[in-house]
């Protein structure tokens, strides 16, 4: 907080003095080159929204969670449904099988092979 | 020799409310990032000092991550993210000093965290786009007797994010200091061990120190990868069915 307090001091002292104006004029042109370059390096690269750009060992433990956690989410998913509706075993075995499904979805998104989530890309 | 999964233990530190060591760690992290950056931002001078440098770098690393994701007005959820970031960034480097207690190694924590991801995803997704986000179920361009399981598979698919989100960071904290100690352990027994097996100590010692090379790298990079998904599912709630 210092800083700038005494800067605006020194301002107001020596106001209109050459070395102030400088320093303004410097600091001016100086934010505009880099709000320039910024939005140069903006267009120059638009980036795909990525699903992992960590290194392969970040992306080996992704891939892995993701499957586990489909499997996981579909057992989950049936055991209340079997305990709601009381039709065990049923609920388990099929949303355990759907489960599969999902871990495998999640894994071929999380690799980048159906293509970020969104079916209706094609439209 | 001491079991691996010790450290893990949680023990009431005071009984009455319930305030263990965990408790005490999850504070000292929140204590450390607050005094932290207060003191590197302190004199907010034009020229960054050294901390205040460090301040701005991480401001900018996740600003930029959080952009890239979710475009420009994801920019709302900024402190959230970068709470989420901070918070787990330094529980987990707080845990690699010896003796200390490492919050994100417990699955209840990381979850909590996934759940408030995730719900602030769901919130905020129906608030805003109402009935709309449940398109993000619906696929179009799928043949009409295949919608059904679709929007099942897709149904399970949402439902696993929080736990592949806390799974991940949980299971690499867990395992890593396990790992660590293990190979610790070795070192201690083939001591013990006498004669030949002596001559061997230094090998695991070895391993324990490529291990906590490896650990520093762990910490941060799962920090980096919550962070990352968690921008890509508030993506989600800012563009359903783009």
């Amino acid at each position: 907080m210092a800083d700038p307090n005494e800067r605006n001091g020194d301002n107001e002292r020596k106001s209109g003095s050459a070395d102030d104006a400088d320093l303004s004029a410097r600091l001016q042109s100086l934010d505009a080159r880099i709000s320039q370059a910024s939005a140069q390096r903006a267009e120059a690269e638009p980036r795909p929204r990525p699903t992992s750009n960590s290194s392969a060992l970040g992306q080996a433990f992704r891939l892995s969670a993701e499957f586990v956690a489909g499997v996981a989410a579909g057992g989950i998913l049936g055991w209340i449904v079997d305990r709601l509706f009381g039709t065990s075993p049923w609920g388990l075995i099929v949303c355990l099988i759907l489960g599969f499904c999902a871990g495998m979805l999640n894994l071929m998104r999380a690799a980048g092979m159906v293509k970020a989530a969104r079916y209706d890309d094609k439209r | 020799m001491a079991s691996p999964i010790e450290q893990f233990q949680i023990k009431p530190i005071i009984p009455v409310i319930n305030f263990t060591n965990s408790s005490l760690f999850m504070i000292g992290a929140a204590a450390v990032i607050v005094g932290g950056l207060l003191l590197a931002t302190r004199k907010r001078a034009v020229v960054p000092g050294r901390a205040q440098s460090v301040a701005e770098v991480l401001h900018d690393f996740v600003a930029n991550t959080l952009v890239d994701a979710t475009g420009k007005e994801g920019m709302k959820f900024f402190p959230l993210v970068f709470s989420l970031f901070m918070f787990v960034l330094t529980a987990n480097l707080l845990g690699m000093i010896p003796g200390f207690f490492t919050v994100t190694s417990h699955i209840i924590v990381t979850f909590a965290l996934a759940m408030l991801v995730i719900g602030t995803v769901v919130v905020y997704g129906f608030m805003k786009h109402g009935t709309h986000f449940l398109g993000l179920f619906v696929p179009s361009g799928v043949p009409a007797w295949l919608l059904p399981f679709i929007v099942v598979i897709e149904l399970i698919s949402f439902l696993s994010r929080p736990i592949s989100l806390s799974l991940r960071l949980f299971a690499n904290m867990l395992a890593g200091h396990i790992a660590l100690k293990v190979f610790a352990g070795f070192v201690v027994s083939l001591l013990a061990a006498g004669g030949a097996l002596t001559i061997l100590a230094p090998l695991p010692l070895l391993m324990a120190v490529a291990l906590m090379a490896l650990e520093f790298l762990v910490a941060a990079l799962q920090a980096y990868v919550f962070t990352v998904l968690t921008c890509i599912y508030l993506n989600d709630a800012l563009h359903p069915g783009h």
